[in-house]
């Protein structure tokens, strides 16, 4: 059953072949059997998933049942669940039970979905490794020893380890792509505002954006269907009907134009990651479309824009965590500045103090200009480079990371190693533009993603392109070694 | 590149994150190695561009003044810290 | 060597709107302890701000009012500061792009003159919650109560135009008297609905530049804003004179102890990191809705005052002062209607009414004495009912909850006769049992004649009880005795 994807299981479902409780079951125990190997999981919802389950199946019997009623899911987290801890992967948030439910998780709850617990994630979604989670790094099924990616390691680790059909997460600077990539699974952040953030904890606001991680992009599109709402409890959040996302999904491509930034394939890009990039966009030529090199000149300038912009916002987002409301608090604080400093030291990790660090050196008196300011006007250069290039073209693809899953560990002393990851998929986040991964390869035993940028709003075509590439090769279907005996390695 | 020991105490104010002395030599390393890192902006030619706060071209939208919100203290303060009669408690504020 | 006062104020105006600035949840006064403070207000995390439409309609109508520009495109930064009763950690506010821009507010003072304060803008930002120090909990902490937070406020920014403290606090009321008059204010200072940041400096008469100045906040009352004026003027001046120099710096005003300090001094000034506020969009306000609000916008107070000396015939002085205060202005209003006599209401209310309530600390809307009660006195005042002095012993009655004049006029029996019959006969019979008086009276030289007029009028009062209508039985009085004469 595990095997199957999402839509497999829903006309499973509709068929009656297996139960929303049965399949709930069975990925429940899979979680219990296989989850220590990988540590994806970090709360389980055992209980709640079956009473879900159980409901679900009444709503089956009954007809008329949506899309993904009875499908079970995990939730990254970093969305809020109404009476089950969310930890956004940290110390600060361990005790933290919210009593109210992210906007993105009450539209799960009324399509009938079954949450099977909670994921693990790098700590308040700053990381591209997953190895700064309070709980624990994940690893990767396809290689222990090395990294899922990041920060929405835990929900690509699930998938690819077939512990959940589906999984949301989020993407601040390629927080879904790159562990899709990492974990040879699909995944896609939307254009801004298309998907709601009330409930979603903030990391940086002008760039979060919650989104799908399955195995295809056909159940990307059931996922992002219910996802995709207006809320008016954010406005930042755009008023806009919700296209049927699977709708397109069989649309000929023939005639599509995709750009290909020459800037993408540099030094600095893993030979065998260009490797099958390249094969991945000879496979969609030969399906008709018609490859164009385009150019992103500003695109160098995309990660130091972003290493300001984030941890800036994410510096005023995080001063909330002050012991006072809810979260943790150091123990017997003696005044009010030892409340402070001390619960916010002992609370947040590493990587968190050091940008919230760098994002109030960014923002300081007499450094803003230099710092925000500028990060600002390089961040519209950004854009500016892409609304040209799509005058030209449909969509952009190239690479999703520079190289396939390091070792932990191996990115050192050093943080701006690691930023450095997230080269290919930052511009989308400070331009807004939606982006998704598609496996597209292997390289030394571990996946490759395809990177597909859309235009505002063009996640339909994206997801088309997506399932056509496919309906015609195999990558989205392999099977980690380690999960393939069904036992932990 | 590395920052003043001085600076990262004035951050470390500003941000209520207590850094520790020993911590201080590596905090200051790391971070120096990140604002090289942006650093780089300021090599860019942004003459008569505009910031941008935004990715959208969307207008604030405006919400009708009517109550919405129930009374749910009980909900909100069985997961504080430190409560006493309705209070959230704090080490005493000294202005 | 003589000086010269400088002062610019910060005025802070909570919104009289149902709900918070940016959720859903009451700003009504007095609640238990954080049962209004919803997820939003209580920096939950993954919470977000919504803004409020009245708000902004207010923000615009004070701009109005003011005849400032209004920006129509403006926006909110975030203020970065840690404090208890800041939840986010940040205040969200406004800095480059306010909602309201240059203004003027005109004042009037003792002497007659018009001064005009500029207004260098205004805009909105959140309240933040309150600390309380002592309550039913535990020695040693502080008790946050975040109700307060979130509440809409505007931030009103003077020029450092005002040289005294009359300038100040004429200003401060004439900015009360607006605001309430619009309707975007209740104006109830006692609730912290208005409060006000005096920054004063001095430097010598005729000197261009300006000293330096310092900052007095949180004064929520126009007398204690007076007293911390002319306080820190006499500080800044003895300390210069002495030949030392005034530090930039925050200081407190403790009213009931009548003590100035300075705040707790930080190592470095309060580095607020200002950007732009990712949640939130930029505001728009159009054409139409400008024109809308400026088409229904309540009365002016200085327009409302016109009004009094045209349609009461009102004194400009009593204009001023029923009209300048948007509550004593609507009381005087209704019980003029309900008495039919202007002129009496007007001085009932700026008197005895007005008397009463500054005695026992209560703001008009708090009287005891409601607008159609002391109308209903006026009225049979005007009608001769009862004297003036019986009028007294009715409001006393009003005041302590007895009813409405009538019903008191009837229970206590208080009746003026003004009968002129009886009040002939009153005289007449008076007259006939003091022949002495009348005597000495006939005796006495003409011009001095009228000082004894006092001695017949305090035995005929006396003789009905107080109940005769004094200023007839004094024309009654005058010819009969003309005739004995």
């Amino acid at each position: 059953m595990h095997n199957l994807t999402i839509a497999q299981l829903a006309k499973g479902l509709q068929s009656k072949d297996f139960s929303s409780v049965e399949l709930t079951q069975h990925f429940l125990a899979r979680i219990a059997e296989l989850n220590p190997a990988y540590n994806a999981v970090i709360t389980v919802t055992a209980e709640q998933a079956l009473k879900a389950a159980a409901a679900a199946d009444k709503r089956l019997a009954a007809g008329n049942a949506p899309a993904l009623c009875g499908i079970p899911i995990l939730h990254k987290d970093i969305f809020c669940t109404n009476g089950v801890r969310t930890s956004c992967g940290s110390k600060m948030l361990d005790n933290f039970i919210p009593p109210y439910s992210a906007t993105v998780v009450e539209n799960f709850e009324q399509a009938g979905a079954v949450v099977l617990g909670k994921t693990n994630m790098d700590e308040f979604a700053m990381g591209s490794s997953n190895e700064t989670s309070f709980y624990g790094p994940v690893k990767n099924p396809w290689a222990i020893d090395c990294v899922p990616g990041g920060s929405s390691g835990g929900s690509a680790a699930a998938v690819a380890a077939r512990l959940a059909p589906g999984a949301t997460a989020t993407d601040t600077g390629g927080s879904i792509r790159q562990p899709a990539a990492l974990c040879g699974i699909t995944g896609l952040k939307p254009t801004y505002g298309r998907v709601s953030r009330w409930g979603m904890i903030a990391f940086a606001s002008s760039l979060d954006q919650g989104g799908p991680m399955a195995r295809t992009a056909e159940d990307c599109a059931l996922l992002l269907n219910c996802m995709a709402s207006y809320d008016d409890k954010d406005s930042t959040c755009i008023d806009r009907d919700v296209p049927d996302y699977s709708a397109d999904l069989n649309n000929s491509i023939k005639g599509l134009k995709i750009g290909v930034p020459k800037e993408y394939f540099s030094d600095g890009l893993h030979a065998g990651t260009e490797d099958a990039v390249r094969s991945a966009l000879a496979e969609l030529e030969a399906q008709g479309a018609e490859l164009v090199e385009i150019s992103l000149p500003n695109s160098a300038l995309s990660v130091p824009a972003y290493y300001v912009i984030a941890p800036a916002e994410a510096s005023a987002n995080l001063s909330r965590f002050d012991g006072v409301k809810y979260g943790y608090r150091c123990e017997d604080p003696k005044d009010l500045n030892d409340l402070y400093t001390r619960t916010r030291a002992e609370g947040f990790g590493e990587e968190v103090q050091r940008r919230i660090l760098i994002g109030t050196y960014c923002l300081s008196a007499g450094y803003y200009d230099a710092y925000y300011g500028k990060a600002q006007q390089v961040r519209r250069l950004i854009q500016q480079d892409f609304e040209k290039a799509f005058a030209q073209v449909d969509v952009i693809m190239g690479p999703t990371c520079p190289s396939p899953a390091f070792k932990f560990g191996s990115k050192g002393d050093d943080p701006v190693a690691m930023y450095l990851e997230d080269i290919y998929t930052i511009a989308t986040n400070l331009a807004g533009l939606p982006g998704m991964s598609v496996p597209c390869g292997m390289v030394e035993s571990k996946p490759v993603g395809l990177q597909i940028i859309g235009n505002y709003f063009d996640e339909a075509r994206m997801l088309n392109v997506a399932h056509q590439y496919q309906q015609a090769t195999d990558w989205h279907d392999q099977m980690p070694e380690s999960i393939q005996q069904g036992a932990e390695s | 590149m590395s920052i003043e020991r001085h600076e990262i105490e004035k951050l470390a104010t500003l941000s209520r994150i207590a850094i520790n002395e020993n911590t201080i030599t590596e905090v200051s390393q790391r971070l120096g190695s990140v604002l090289e890192l942006v650093d780089q902006l300021q090599a860019v030619d942004t003459s008569g561009v505009a910031a941008m706060s935004h990715p959208l071209q969307a207008t604030q939208r405006l919400r009708e003044d009517e109550v919405t919100e129930i009374n749910q203290r009980e909900a909100f303060q069985a997961i504080a810290p430190d409560t006493e009669d309705g209070l959230f408690l704090v080490p005493k504020v000294i202005e | 060597m003589s000086w010269e006062t400088v002062i610019g104020l910060e005025v802070h105006v909570q919104l009289a709107t149902k709900t918070k600035i940016f959720s859903g949840a009451s700003t009504a006064f007095g609640a238990e302890p954080n049962t209004q403070a919803c997820a939003i207000d209580l920096a939950m995390p993954g919470t977000l701000p919504v803004l409020n439409k009245q708000a902004v309609h207010y923000a615009v109508m004070f701009g109005l009012a003011i005849d400032a520009e209004i920006g129509q495109e403006s926006a909110f930064e975030r203020k970065n500061y840690f404090y208890p009763d800041l939840p986010k950690g940040y205040q969200t506010t406004q800095l480059e792009k306010p909602i309201v821009g240059r203004g003027n507010v005109e004042i009037q003072l003792a002497d007659g003159r018009s001064k005009n304060i500029r207004i260098h803008h205004a805009h909105l930002e959140e309240d933040a919650g309150k600390s309380l120090h002592e309550g039913n909990f535990r020695h040693g902490v502080s008790g946050i109560d975040l109700n307060r937070a979130g509440t809409p406020l505007i931030e009103i920014v003077s020029e450092p135009d005002m040289s005294s403290a009359e300038e100040a606090i004429a200003f401060a009321k004439k900015l009360h008297s607006i605001v309430t008059s619009i309707g975007i204010c209740d104006g109830e200072m006692s609730q912290g609905s208005m409060r006000f940041d005096v920054n004063v400096s001095v430097r010598p008469t005729g000197a261009t530049e300006l000293g330096t100045r310092t900052e007095t906040k949180n004064l929520n009352s126009f007398k204690f804003m007076e007293e911390a004026i002319a306080k820190e003027v006499e500080r800044q001046i003895d300390l210069i004179e002495d030949g030392g120099s005034v530090i930039q710096e925050t200081r407190l005003y403790n009213g009931d102890t009548k003590v100035a300090r300075s705040m707790r001094s930080k190592e470095e000034a309060n580095d607020y990191r200002y950007f732009p506020c990712p949640d939130l969009l930029p505001v728009i306000v159009s054409d139409e809705t400008i024109e809308e609000l400026r088409r229904n916008l309540p009365e002016l107070p200085d327009a409302r005052q016109a009004r009094f000396v045209e349609q009461y015939g009102l004194s400009d002085y009593d204009a001023g002062v029923l009209g300048g205060d948007a509550a004593m202005a609507a009381y005087f209003e209704i019980a003029s209607e309900k008495s039919g006599n202007a002129k009496l209401a007007a001085n009932w209310t700026m008197g005895e009414l007005a008397a009463r309530l500054n005695n026992q600390d209560l703001s008009i809307n708090k009287s005891p004495v409601n607008a159609e009660q002391l109308g209903g006195l006026v009225a049979r005042i005007a009608d001769n009912s009862i004297s003036g002095k019986m009028a007294k012993e009715v409001f006393e009655g009003m005041w302590a909850g007895e009813g409405s004049a009538d019903e008191i006029i009837e229970a206590r029996g208080l009746v003026q006769v003004s009968d002129s019959g009886a009040l002939e006969q009153m005289v007449t019979d008076v007259l006939a049992a003091n022949q002495t008086m009348v005597d000495d009276y006939i005796n006495t030289e003409e011009a001095k004649r009228k000082k004894k007029l006092g001695g017949f009028m305090g035995k005929i009062m006396q003789a009905s009880k107080g109940q005769a209508n004094p200023q007839q039985v004094n024309k009654i009085l005058a010819q009969k005795l003309n005739e004995l004469v």
